[in-house]
C-alpha cells in the first residue's frame, strides 16, 4: 500500500477508486487490487478500519481482552491491505462525486478532482438519529461514540454511564465496559416488547446463523452485572446539575436516574448523503425502517459506474461487510479487466455470507426501534444544526400542507446545517408521512449536493476551471 | 377523482403565485392554489433574496421603474404581511453594492447604468440626481474594512435592499392560509380546459374549476399558456450559490453576489447557465463563485462552505416580466418572472387587485405578450 | 468526562485548553483528549446559545466545533491532537473578526 499524504501525490486517475476505509472498502480495494487494477482507497479517518474497527492497526489498549475477539478481527483486513498495492489517503474529505465519477477530495489545505473507471463507496453507516428531548446536551452523546473513545483513546466514561436505548451494539459495550472496570450504572431496555413476537418467525434461521453464539453470552453476562430496565416506552434527559437526569417511563411508571453520561443508541442505518448527492437513487426500507440506496445483486447503484458496498449499501455488520467488500472486488476485477486473475473464492463465501444473512431478519426485528423514538416527542429537537423541534415540524406540515422533505427544509431550515441532514433527515421523511397519513413510499429524501462536507471556500477556489465555467459567473 | 371549486386558482404556489394568490384572498377573492410535490423546480427555494434595483431595465424603461416602485411599497408590503402571518421577514434597506475586481468592468458597468438612467430621467417618481453612484476602493473600506486588494471599486444604489426569502416564502404562506385560501400540493396541472365563463383544470389528484385562473407556474407557464391561448415565451436557466457556516454579522450591506443572512450565513452568487432543465452541479462554476468571494473578501478563504444549490430562473425571452390577459379566454391570466422576491410587493399589491378587477391597467401595458408578436421578418 | 484505562501504550502529548495546559496522548483526536481533559461542553451554538458537546465522534454531526491554532469551527473529531495545540472552546457564531 502507497500511503497518500497531500493531494500532489494522488494521480488523476484510476481503475477504482474507494471511498472509506471500513471492512468493506478495504476488502474490496485488495481484492481489485491484486487483479493490477489501479486503486485509490480514500478515508476520512488518520487510520483503517472505519468506525467498526476503529484505529484497529494503532490502538493504545494493551489489554485486547477489554474489546473482545470480533475487533481484532480487523488487523488481518488491515494488513491485506496494507500488503497490497493500494493508494491510500487517510485523513482524506470526499465532499463531491457526480454521475461522471468525477471526485473532489479535499487533504490538508487543497482540494484536489480525481476520476475513476468505477466508484465503490464503503461509506458505512451511521447511528439513526435518536430524537429524545435533551439528546443535545452536553454528556450524551450515541454509544458508539463512546466505544470509539475506548478503541482510539483508550477511555471510559468517569462516574455513572447510562445506557439508552436498543441494538446489539448497546450490548457489546456494556459488556466492553465491564471488561474495563467501569460497568454502566444502568441501560435503559427501549427494545418494544412486541418485537419478541415479530422477530419469532425468525428464530429458527438466527439459530442456525454465526450470531447467536457470542450474542446470548454477551447478554447473560452484562445482565448479571448492570440494572437493566426493559420495555420503556419514553425518554427524556434533562441537564441537572451537576450531570444529568433521565426521566423515562415503562408501562404506567415513571421513574427518573441521575447520569453523568447518557449514551444513546437505536441501531445504525446507511450513510446515504455520498450516494444521494452523486444521484444514486434511494428506498425506504420498511424492515430496516431506513433510507438505502438501490442497488442490484452486485451493489451497483443506479448510476452506472458507482457500487456500493458494506453498511452503506444496508446493514448487516462487519462480517458481511467485509465478504461483501472481497466478491465486489472480485467481480469489478473481471468486470474491468484486471491483468491477472484474482484466486477467486467467491464461491467459498457464498454458503458463509448466506449463514450470515440467514441471522439478520431476526436481528431486524428484534432490534427494530419503535416509530415513537424514530419521530420523537414534539418538545425534542429534530434538527441539531438548526435546533428545530420534532413538534415545529409536525405543526408546520400540517398548518401548510408540506409535501415533502425539501419543502419543510425551505419553510423551516432543516437540514441546512453542517451535518446535512445526517441527524434529521429520517426522523423529518418519517414526521412528514405520519402527519400527513400516507405511506412512506410516498416520501422522499432532501434532495442533497455537493459539497457533501464542508469544505473551506480556499479549497473549492483551488479547483480548476475554465473559460466558460469562468463566463457563467462574470456578468457587468 | 375529487372535484372542486374557486373563484380564482393560481396555477404554482412558488414566490410569484402566493404573492399574488396572498393579494387575492386578502381583497376578499376565493382562491385555490394548486401546486406541484416536493421534488418540483422550485426557483423560490433558490432564491437569493435580494430586492434589487440597479441595473434592472436597460433597454425598458418601464421595468426600471416597475422594479423602483416595488423596492418603494417593500416595507408596507413587508409590515402588512408579518402582522398577518407573524413571520418577521428580516427585511433590511441600507442600500446594496456591486463590487469589481476588474477595472474595465466597473467602467462597462457603470456606463450600462448610466444609460438605464438616462432612459428614465424625467419619469415621474425617479430621482433627478440619479439612481446610482460609483465608489472607488479607498472609499469602500469604508462600507467593508475587509476588502481585498483586488478590489477596484464598486456601484452602490440606495434603493437595493434584501430580505430572508425562505420567511418571505413561509410568511406568505401562512397568510394565505389565514386569509381563507386553500393551498393544494401535488396537484400538478395535467391540462386547462376553457368553458364557458369558466376554467376546468385537470391535476394528478382531481379537477377544479373557476371563473379566473392566474398562471404563476414558473417555467411551466409556457406549456399552460397554450391551453389558454397565451404565448408565454419562457425558459429554464440556471444559476448555482454557494452557503457558508453562520457567522457574526460583518456585512452591512448587500452585495449583488454576496450577502449575509440574518441568520449569520454568506450566500455567494450566482452563475447564468443556458442548461436546460438540469439542476446539476458544475464544479469549475463553483471554484469561480468561490474565487470571486475570496478575491473581494480575503479573510473568507478558510470559512466553510457548508451547501450549495442551483436553481432554475424563469427567465422571458426578453428577461422583462410577463403579466398579461388571454384575448381568446378573458379570465386567463399570466404573471410570470425571474424576481419573485423584489416585485413580490407589486404582485401582492398591484397586480393581485386588478386580476381581481379583471382587468389588467395601462402599468402592465409593457409587460403583455404582444411583445413578442413581432412579424417573423422583423 | 472520560478517564483513561490504567494499561495503555502511547506517548504523551502537550497541548492547551482555553490557555490551560493539559495532555492527551499520542493518537487522541482533539475531541478524546478534551473529553478526558473533563470538558463534555465544547461550544455554544450560533443558532440558540445552547451547550454542546461531541455527539457521534465520527465526523458525521459537527457538534464538537472548537477553535485550533486560530481557526474557528473545526471538528474536534476529526482532527489529531499535536504537540503545542492551542484548542479554545466556542461561543456563538464564528467571529471571522478575531
Amino acid at each position: 500500500m502507497k500511503r497518500i499524504n497531500g493531494c500532489q501525490d494522488i494521480e488523476s486517475t484510476y481503475d477504482i477508486i474507494v471511498v472509506g476505509a471500513g471492512p468493506a472498502g478495504m476488502n474490496a480495494a485488495s481484492t481489485a487490487s491484486a487483479s493490477g487494477l489501479s486503486v485509490l482507497v480514500l478515508d476520512e479517518n488518520a487510520t483503517v478500519g472505519g468506525q467498526i474497527y476503529r484505529n484497529v492497526t494503532a490502538s493504545p489498549l494493551r489489554d485486547r481482552s477489554i474489546v473482545g475477539p470480533d475487533y481484532w478481527q480487523g488487523e488481518k483486513i488491515a494488513a491485506r491491505f496494507e500488503a497490497s498495492a493500494c493508494h491510500y489517503a487517510p485523513g482524506a474529505v470526499v465532499w463531491h462525486l457526480d454521475k461522471e465519477r468525477t471526485i473532489g477530495v479535499a487533504l490538508g489545505e487543497a482540494s484536489r478532482i480525481v476520476s475513476a473507471r468505477h466508484v465503490i463507496i464503503a461509506t458505512g453507516a451511521i447511528e439513526r438519529p435518536f430524537p429524545v428531548e435533551g439528546w443535545t446536551l452536553p454528556g450524551v452523546m450515541t454509544v458508539g461514540a463512546a466505544q470509539i473513545l475506548l478503541k482510539s483513546s483508550a477511555a471510559v466514561p468517569r462516574g455513572r454511564a447510562v445506557l439508552a436505548g436498543t441494538g446489539p451494539l448497546l450490548w457489546l459495550y456494556a459488556w466492553q465496559c465491564i471488561q474495563a472496570g467501569a460497568p454502566p450504572s444502568a441501560i435503559l431496555d427501549t427494545t418494544p416488547r412486541g418485537n419478541w413476537l415479530s422477530a419469532m418467525p425468525h428464530l429458527p434461521a438466527f439459530l442456525s446463523s454465526p450470531y447467536l453464539g457470542k450474542g446470548l453470552a454477551l447478554l447473560r453476562a452484562v445482565r448479571s452485572k448492570v440494572r437493566v430496565v426493559s420495555g420503556v416506552t419514553e425518554l427524556a434527559i434533562k441537564a441537572h446539575s451537576p450531570g444529568l437526569s433521565i426521566e423515562f417511563r415503562r408501562g404506567s411508571r415513571s421513574e427518573s436516574i441521575a447520569a453523568d453520561h447518557v449514551l444513546l443508541h437505536q441501531g445504525v442505518v446507511p450513510n446515504v448523503n455520498l450516494v444521494s448527492a452523486a444521484g444514486c437513487d434511494l428506498i425506504w426500507d420498511e424492515t430496516q425502517a431506513a433510507w438505502q440506496p438501490q442497488t442490484d445483486a452486485h451493489g451497483l447503484s443506479s448510476v452506472p459506474g458507482i457500487s456500493i458496498v458494506g453498511d452503506g449499501a444496508r446493514i448487516g455488520g462487519a462480517e458481511l461487510a467485509a465478504m461483501r467488500g472481497e466478491i465486489m472486488g472480485q467481480h469489478l476485477a473481471q468486470q474491468l479487466g484486471g491483468e491477472r486473475r484474482v484466486d477467486s473464492n467467491g464461491a467459498q463465501l457464498t454458503p458463509k455470507v448466506k449463514a450470515y444473512e440467514r441471522g439478520r431478519p431476526f436481528l431486524d426485528a428484534l432490534y427494530r426501534p419503535t416509530q415513537a423514538f424514530r419521530v420523537g416527542a414534539p418538545s425534542a429537537i429534530a434538527c441539531r444544526c438548526e435546533e428545530i423541534t420534532c413538534g415545529q415540524i409536525t405543526e408546520t406540515v400540517r398548518a401548510l400542507d408540506v409535501a415533502g422533505p425539501n419543502q419543510i427544509k425551505a419553510f423551516l431550515r432543516t437540514g441546512m446545517g453542517p451535518c446535512q441532514g445526517r441527524y434529521c433527515g429520517a426522523t423529518v421523511s418519517e414526521l412528514i408521512a405520519a402527519a400527513r397519513g400516507i405511506p412512506m413510499s410516498d416520501i422522499n429524501y432532501y434532495r442533497l449536493r455537493s459539497p457533501v462536507k464542508p469544505i473551506t471556500l480556499g479549497q473549492l477556489a483551488s479547483v480548476p476551471h475554465n473559460n466558460e465555467e469562468a463566463k457563467f459567473v462574470q456578468r457587468i | 377523482m375529487r372535484s372542486d371549486k374557486a373563484n380564482t386558482v393560481v396555477i404554482g404556489g412558488g414566490l410569484v403565485g402566493m404573492a399574488t394568490a396572498y393579494g387575492l384572498v386578502r381583497d376578499g377573492v376565493d382562491v385555490a392554489v394548486l401546486d406541484e410535490g416536493d421534488l418540483a423546480y422550485r426557483a423560490s427555494r433558490g432564491n437569493f433574496a435580494l430586492i434589487w434595483v440597479q441595473g434592472k431595465g436597460a433597454g425598458l424603461p418601464p421595468y426600471t421603474m416597475w422594479t423602483r416602485q416595488s423596492a418603494t411599497i417593500w416595507p408596507e408590503f413587508a409590515r402588512e404581511l408579518e402582522d398577518v402571518s407573524g413571520v418577521e421577514l428580516h427585511l433590511s434597506q441600507p442600500g446594496g453594492f456591486n463590487i469589481s475586481l476588474d477595472e474595465g468592468a466597473l467602467g462597462r458597468r457603470a456606463a450600462m447604468l448610466q444609460r438605464i438612467d438616462d432612459a428614465c430621467r424625467g419619469l415621474p417618481g425617479f430621482p433627478a440626481e440619479g439612481s446610482f453612484s460609483v465608489i472607488d476602493a479607498n472609499e469602500l473600506r469604508k462600507y467593508f474594512p475587509e476588502i481585498g486588494p483586488e478590489v477596484v471599486g464598486a456601484t452602490f444604489n440606495p434603493l437595493d435592499r434584501h430580505v430572508n426569502s425562505l420567511l418571505l416564502f413561509r410568511a406568505l404562506h401562512i397568510a394565505f392560509k389565514k386569509l381563507g385560501g386553500r393551498y393544494l400540493p401535488n396537484h400538478k396541472t395535467a391540462t386547462i380546459t376553457p368553458g364557458n365563463a369558466s376554467f376546468d383544470i385537470a391535476t394528478e389528484k382531481g379537477s377544479v374549476s373557476a371563473s379566473s385562473l392566474v398562471l404563476a407556474a414558473g417555467i411551466d407557464n409556457g406549456r399552460l399558456g397554450k391551453m389558454v391561448g397565451l404565448n408565454v415565451p419562457v425558459r429554464p436557466q440556471r444559476g448555482q450559490i454557494l452557503v457558508t457556516e453562520k457567522m457574526k454579522p460583518f456585512l452591512r450591506h448587500p452585495i449583488q453576489t454576496l450577502r449575509q443572512t440574518n441568520e449569520g450565513g454568506l450566500q455567494i452568487g450566482d452563475s447564468v447557465e443556458e442548461v436546460g432543465h438540469d439542476l446539476g452541479l458544475r464544479l469549475g462554476v463553483l471554484s469561480v463563485l468561490a474565487r470571486r468571494a475570496v478575491g473581494i473578501f480575503p479573510h473568507l478563504k478558510n470559512v466553510n462552505v457548508v451547501r450549495s444549490w442551483s436553481a432554475l430562473r424563469v427567465m422571458t425571452q426578453d428577461g422583462y416580466p410577463i403579466y398579461d390577459e388571454s384575448r381568446d379566454h378573458p379570465g386567463a391570466f399570466v404573471c410570470t418572472c425571474h424576481s419573485g422576491v423584489t416585485l413580490a410587493a407589486m404582485h401582492a399589491n398591484v397586480v393581485a387587485p386588478m386580476i381581481k378587477l379583471r382587468r389588467l391597467d395601462d402599468a402592465c401595458g409593457a409587460f403583455s405578450t404582444q411583445r413578442f408578436h413581432v412579424p417573423a421578418a422583423a | 468526562m472520560f478517564q483513561r484505562l490504567p494499561d495503555i501504550s502511547g506517548t504523551t502529548v502537550h497541548f492547551s485548553i482555553d490557555g490551560k495546559p493539559t495532555t492527551g496522548i499520542e493518537g487522541d483526536s482533539v475531541a478524546a483528549a478534551l473529553l478526558v481533559a473533563g470538558h463534555n461542553a465544547f461550544r455554544t451554538t450560533a443558532v440558540s446559545g445552547a451547550e454542546r458537546g461531541p455527539y457521534c465522534l465520527m465526523g458525521a454531526c459537527h457538534d464538537c466545533y472548537v477553535e485550533i491554532d486560530g481557526t474557528a469551527n473545526q471538528q474536534a473529531c476529526r482532527i489529531r491532537l499535536r504537540d503545542g495545540m492551542s484548542v479554545l472552546t466556542q461561543h456563538g457564531k464564528r467571529d471571522l473578526g478575531r
